[in-house]
């Protein structure tokens, strides 16, 4: 995998997390790399193991065995506050602060970071904008006068704010009406590409995989059964692979069918 | 209504200053109870295996009944004693509770996203409890406060008994003189209070809410407002408790919780004064407090009764001989307290079995034995202490064969010569020396088995306390057998009945008697 000058961004190597009282491990033996500029997209159904190994990453969980380098250096060297403001994070239901204003959330890392006042605020109406949102209308709401899709937004431009060169998200767009996931999971693919961001993105929905990922890796029973392209992976034989796939057919039957009824 | 109002024009210096002793108590115990459960409750919400244990007991601490838990404060060396430091303490341990609950809650209450988000933001543990957890659950955390200060301002009135001062206070006294007026001087203000801390904190609770849409900084303006009020009064009330316990050559007398015995330590402190030695009252003192504070070196001297020395502290059965009585209570003192035995002070408050004047006069009753045949149709109502005590209600009862239609009802003591008056009880024990016991017609029955030890009133003065003030022993020398049973219940006559405050009492008796 790794070629000189273009070192994975990401490596995991023989990793396996176990919980403790838990035999069976929650992630068993990964190995795979996250290249510069790519976006892995992991698929599996709840409890296979891809919200673990997104956690694994930015050192929200430590292997048992094996390791996990990021730029190169194993994850339980990374000082965890450093390694985690490298990375931007975003969950399902965005994990604003309620207490911070849309600026505010935005402006977390770089505050953090101490950055000077001119500088954060250029940074927040750039990323308000950039996710679509006119910074005039929203820099000064609170999140619980936010819909669900700006939420996830403003949640997108949080991770953004410090333009750290990974993202990580669980789920993004997951608890969204259909038509919002539809546009926002459009924009995102757009503004990933644009920024040429790497990233690791946990998904069940094999359209979201299919339309965002650079290779999809399949995942069950906290294992990666097969991680390949798009194209690779329509054609693919493995059995667990063509269920999800149908599911994908079922979705066009029965559109079809409600378009003739 | 006239005569309230009346009251309140004579007394609204005293009251503002037992209202504003008594908010100081609540201010200052609830800022010791959030800088300690504040950080208890944070500590608790990292390490889970503290947190049952840990509330568990803040939890029991609280089902203490107040009175009891002063109690057990009081001997305690460097933390307890006599005034508003035990007071404190005891409120600090009342008000822990439902903070450290509050804050514990209000932490764990949190959306785990937002915790989750923050952590994988890069906040480190102290950004996150700062930026992220405190304001989040301080709505929960000031709910806390605002029950802990309600509770606070409720306890405060029972402080009155251990001498912390506050509006119990009023309270007390007027449960004792039967006196509404002072009832409702010391529990309106004090209710008032309660609602009003109810509702600043409250109030403040709306400032800081995030709904509120205050920037962080306002809250911390407001904040540091409340911080620096808190802490402002209380210096003002260390400077007050400082100057205090500034006279280490004045004397402290301490008096029980009924009028006699804060006349007989108004005697001596007024004697004191014209000596030209400082004096500090910690009157009113409950149960067993002024022993307490006599052993521990808080208190200097106060006025006691042999036959409850005897008996009550120093554990011995009932003797009838009022000689070998003071001569045994004298001797033991001074071995085991190292505290002196005045010369009695010439009556005797002992336990009078009192009747109706009607009833007496009507069956011709004049001893306890005559009225025993009686006994079977009246109700008794009897004081607390009474019935309690080694020489109470047990012992006596059981002397004369004695019955009641019902088992005794235990009430507090000064309430139950109304009760025998207005009819709703038929026997009571009162004490020899109530100044009621003529105005009210009631009639003493002769304790004819000799049942009830000596009770003579005598002076406890410490011993270091003699030497280092020699004008005390020759004072306690001249009021030997000074006061007679005849002239003490007059002076409490005067008090009780008259309403006059015991320090007038005493200076007027005083100047009679030429002392």
């Amino acid at each position: 995998m790794t070629t000189p000058g273009n070192s994975p961004l990401v490596e995991f190597r023989d990793v396996t997390y176990t919980v403790p009282g838990v035999s069976a491990p929650i992630v068993s033996s990964l190995t795979f790399a996250v290249n510069q500029g790519e976006i892995i997209v992991l698929l599996g159904e709840s409890g296979c193991g891809k919200t673990t190994t997104l956690k694994l990453v930015n050192a929200l969980l430590l292997p048992s065995s094996g390791e996990v380098l990021v730029e190169g250096k194993s994850t339980s060297t990374w000082n965890p506050i450093t390694l985690r403001r490298r990375t931007g994070y975003v969950i399902q239901d965005a994990g604003l602060f309620p207490h911070f204003t849309v600026a505010e959330n935005v402006a977390l890392v770089p505050s953090l970071e101490r950055w000077d006042r001119a500088k954060t605020n250029e940074r927040v109406n750039e990323l308000l904008s950039l996710v679509g949102l006119d910074p005039h209308t929203f820099a000064s709401r609170i999140p619980s006068q936010l819909s669900g899709g700006q939420k996830q937004r403003v949640g997108v431009a949080r991770a953004l704010a410090a333009e750290p060169p990974l993202l990580l998200l669980d789920e993004p767009f997951g608890a969204l009406d259909p038509i919002t996931r539809a546009t926002l999971q459009r924009e995102f693919g757009a503004l990933a590409k644009r920024l040429g961001k790497t990233a690791l993105f946990v998904t069940h929905d094999l359209r979201e995989a299919l339309l965002l990922g650079d290779r999809i890796g399949l995942m069950q029973f906290g294992r990666m059964l097969l991680l390949e392209t798009p194209e690779t992976f329509l054609e693919s034989s493995d059995s667990y692979a063509r269920s999800y796939l149908d599911t994908l057919a079922v979705t066009h039957v029965r559109a079809a069918d409600e378009r003739n009824a | 209504m006239n005569a309230m109002l009346e009251f309140l024009q004579q007394n609204w210096w005293d009251l503002l200053a037992h209202f504003r002793q008594h908010v100081q108590l609540v201010l200052i115990s609830t800022l010791f109870a959030v800088l300690i459960g504040v950080p208890t409750g944070i500590l608790l919400t990292r390490k889970q295996s503290l947190r049952g244990p840990v509330l568990g007991i803040a939890n029991i601490m609280q089902t203490i009944p107040s009175l009891a838990l002063f109690g057990f404060l009081i001997p305690l060396p460097f933390i307890g004693g006599i005034g508003g430091r035990t007071a404190v303490i005891a409120l600090v341990i009342y008000a822990l509770l439902p903070i450290i609950r509050n804050t514990v809650t209000g932490i764990l209450g949190i959306d785990p996203t937002v915790r989750e988000a923050a952590v994988a933001m890069g906040m480190t543990d102290g950004q996150i409890l700062r930026q992220v957890e405190l304001p989040l659950a301080m709505g929960v955390i000031l709910t806390g406060v605002r029950v802990a200060m309600v509770i606070s301002v409720g306890v405060t009135t029972i402080a009155a008994a251990v001498g912390a001062g506050g509006l119990g206070v009023y309270i007390f006294r007027g449960l004792r003189n039967y006196d509404n007026r002072l009832l409702l001087a010391g529990a309106v203000p004090a209710a008032l209070l309660a609602l009003l801390a109810d509702f600043l904190v409250g109030w403040i609770g709306k400032l800081l809410a995030p709904s509120a849409r205050r920037t962080i900084k306002t809250g911390r303006r407001v904040l540091l407002a409340i911080v620096v009020v808190i802490v402002v009064l209380a210096g003002l009330w260390s400077v007050q408790s400082h100057s205090n316990s500034l006279g280490s050559e004045a004397v402290t007398v301490a008096s029980k919780d009924f009028t006699e015995s804060i006349l007989l330590a108004e005697i001596i402190s007024q004697l004191l004064e014209n000596e030209g030695v400082g004096v500090v009252r910690q009157y009113e003192l409950g149960g067993n407090l002024p022993h307490e504070g006599l052993v521990s070196g808080r208190a200097d001297l106060y006025p006691e009764y042999t036959g409850t020395a005897f008996t009550a502290i120093l554990r011995h059965t009932p003797l009838t001989d009022p000689r070998a009585v003071y001569q045994q209570v004298k001797r033991e003192y001074k071995e085991k307290f190292s505290i002196e035995v005045g010369p009695p002070l010439g009556f005797e408050n002992t336990f009078a079995i009192l009747i109706r004047g009607p009833d007496a006069r009507r069956l011709n009753l004049k001893t306890i034995s005559q009225a025993v045949p009686h006994a079977r149709q009246w109700r008794a109502g009897l004081g607390q202490d009474f019935m309690s005590r080694a020489d109470g209600y047990p012992g006596f009862s059981k002397a004369y064969g004695l019955e009641f239609s019902e088992p005794p009802r235990e009430m507090d003591l000064s309430l139950t010569y109304i009760a025998l008056a207005s009819g709703n009880v038929d026997l009571i024990a009162g004490n020899s020396t109530e100044g009621r016991i003529a105005a009210l017609d009631l009639v003493q029955l002769a304790d004819d088995r000799h049942y009830f030890p000596p009770y003579e009133a005598v002076y406890l003065v410490r011993q270091d306390t003699l030497r280092r003030v020699p004008a005390l022993g020759n004072l306690i020398t001249r009021l030997d057998n000074i006061i007679s049973t005849e002239e003490m219940r007059k002076l409490n006559y005067e008090v009780d009945a008259n309403k006059r405050s015991p320090a007038e009492v005493v200076r007027g008796w005083l100047q009679a008697k030429e002392l």
